[in-house]
C-alpha cells in the first residue's frame, strides 16, 4: 500500500483491509495444506485406490468400502469370515478371524485394518463398522436379516 | 451496532435477557433429551444407541458455533475496537470448550458399540480434538492477558487464526475418507428420519439458548470484575493523595 493510499484511508478501514488480507492468506494456506494432505489424511483406502496403486504385501493399511451383498461366508472354524469389499469400481476379498462388530452386515460400510497377502487377499486384524448418514427407525420389529439387507441396499442406491 | 457498544445499555439488556434465555434453554434441552430417551423408536441399525444423537450433534454444532462467535468478536475488536467484543469472545470460550468436550465424550461412547472402537485418528475426530485444544489455548491466553491488564489483541488474533479449523472440521468427512459418516443434513435436505429430526432440532434450539444465556451471564460477570477493579484502583489513588 502506498503512502498516498494509506493517508486517504481512515484507520478503521486500514485495519479492516489488513485483517481481510491476513484472513485471505490464512484461509488460502489452510486450504492448500488440506488439498496437499488429501490422500495422506484419509483414514482408509477404497478398493479403487488399491487397484490403482497396489500396496506391498505385508504393509499395514486400512481398507474401507461396502460389504458386497451375498459375499459373507463363515469358514468351518466358525470365527473366520470371508467377504468382499467393493466401492462400485473395484473389489477386494477380505479374510478376518474374530468377532465382527454389531453393525457388520452385507451392504453396509466397513473399515478393515490389516495388510494385503501376496495372493491379493486382504488379511484383516481388526474390523470397524462404518455407519452411513441415514437415521431411520425400524419399521417392523423383528424384521429378518434378509429383509433388513434389502431395505439397506435400497437406501444406499 | 454501536448502540450496543455502550456497556451501560448492554448491561441493561443483558440483565433482562439472561434468566429467560437460561430457563427456556434448560426447559427445551431437557424436554428434547427426555423425548429422545423415551419417545423415539430405536434406529434400525444402531438400535437404542441412536439416542446419543440428541446430545452429541447439538454439542458438536455449538462447539463449532462457539469458535465462530470468538472469530466474529475478534474481528470486531481488531477492526472497530468495539469495547464489548473482547469480553464477548472471552465469555464464549468456556461454554464452547464445554460443548466440544461433551461432543467428544458422547461421540466416543457412541463409537464403541456402533463402530467397534472408542477412538480413531480420522479427519473428523482429530480436527474436533484440535478444536478443544485451541479452546484451552485461547482460554489460557485471554485470561492471563486480562489478569495482567494487557490488551486482548493477541487473543483476538489467535481467535481469528484458529477459525481456519472450523471449515476443516466441517469438510473433513467430505474431503477425506473417514470413519465418521458424511453430513446427514445438507442445504435443505436431511437423511435423518423426521422421528429423530424433530427432537434433534429442538435440542439444538435449547442448547443454543443455554449457550446464549451462559455467554451473557459471563459477560456481566467480567464487566462487574472490570468495574470493581477500576473502583479499587480509584480508591487506592485517593488514599495515596490524602496521605501525601
Amino acid at each position: 500500500m502506498s503512502d498516498n493510499a494509506s493517508r486517504g484511508l481512515k484507520p478503521k478501514h486500514q485495519r479492516l483491509v489488513l485483517v481481510v488480507i491476513a484472513l485471505v492468506a490464512i484461509v488460502g494456506a489452510g486450504f492448500l495444506a488440506a488439498y496437499a494432505l488429501s490422500n495422506q489424511a484419509s483414514y482408509f483406502y477404497v478398493p479403487a485406490d488399491i487397484e490403482a496403486d497396489p500396496p506391498e504385501a505385508g504393509q499395514a493399511i486400512r481398507l474401507g468400502g461396502m460389504v458386497e451383498n451375498g459375499s459373507i461366508n463363515t469358514a468351518a472354524d466358525g470365527v473366520t469370515v470371508e467377504f468382499v469389499v467393493q466401492d462400485g469400481q473395484a473389489r477386494v476379498p477380505v479374510s478376518y478371524t474374530g468377532i465382527v462388530p454389531a453393525l457388520f452386515v452385507e451392504g453396509s460400510g466397513v473399515v478393515a485394518e490389516g495388510a494385503m497377502r501376496a495372493d491379493g487377499v486382504f488379511i484383516a486384524d481388526n474390523l470397524l463398522a462404518k455407519h452411513d448418514e441415514n437415521y431411520m427407525p425400524r419399521e417392523l420389529e423383528g424384521m429378518s436379516s434378509a429383509e433388513l439387507r434389502e431395505e439397506l441396499q435400497e437406501s444406499i442406491e | 451496532m454501536h448502540g450496543f457498544a455502550n456497556p451501560t445499555r448492554f448491561l441493561k439488556i443483558a440483565k433482562w435477557l439472561t434468566v429467560p434465555l437460561l430457563v427456556s434453554g434448560l426447559v427445551l434441552s431437557l424436554g428434547a433429551v427426555l423425548w429422545g430417551l423415551t419417545q423415539v423408536p430405536p434406529d434400525r441399525l444402531m438400535g437404542e444407541t441412536v439416542r446419543i444423537l440428541f446430545v452429541h450433534v447439538p454439542a458438536a454444532w455449538l462447539g463449532m458455533g462457539g469458535w465462530t462467535a470468538i472469530a466474529i468478536a475478534s474481528l470486531m475488536e481488531l477492526v472497530w475496537r468495539h469495547p464489548l467484543a473482547a469480553i464477548a469472545a472471552r465469555a464464549a470460550a468456556v461454554p464452547g470448550a464445554v460443548f466440544t468436550a461433551i461432543c467428544l465424550a458422547t461421540g466416543s461412547i457412541w463409537g464403541r458399540p456402533t463402530w467397534g472402537t472408542w477412538w480413531v485418528w480420522d479427519g473428523r475426530l482429530t480436527s474436533m480434538l484440535v478444536l478443544l485444544f485451541l479452546y484451552f489455548g485461547y482460554i489460557a491466553l485471554s485470561s492471563s492477558l486480562a489478569r495482567e491488564g494487557q490488551s486482548s489483541r493477541i487473543a483476538a488474533i489467535f481467535g481469528l487464526v484458529g477459525a481456519i479449523n472450523i471449515p476443516i472440521i466441517n469438510r473433513s468427512v467430505v474431503w477425506w475418507n473417514s470413519l465418521h459418516q458424511p453430513p446427514s443434513i445438507t442445504m435443505g435436505e436431511s437423511a435423518i428420519d423426521p422421528v429423530f429430526l424433530w427432537p434433534l432440532l429442538i435440542a439444538t434450539l435449547g442448547f443454543s439458548l443455554l449457550f446464549g444465556g451462559v455467554v451473557l451471564a459471563r459477560m456481566r460477570a467480567i464487566l462487574a470484575d472490570v468495574q470493581a477493579d477500576a473502583r479499587l484502583r480509584r480508591k487506592a489513588l485517593q488514599a495515596e493523595e490524602l496521605s501525601a
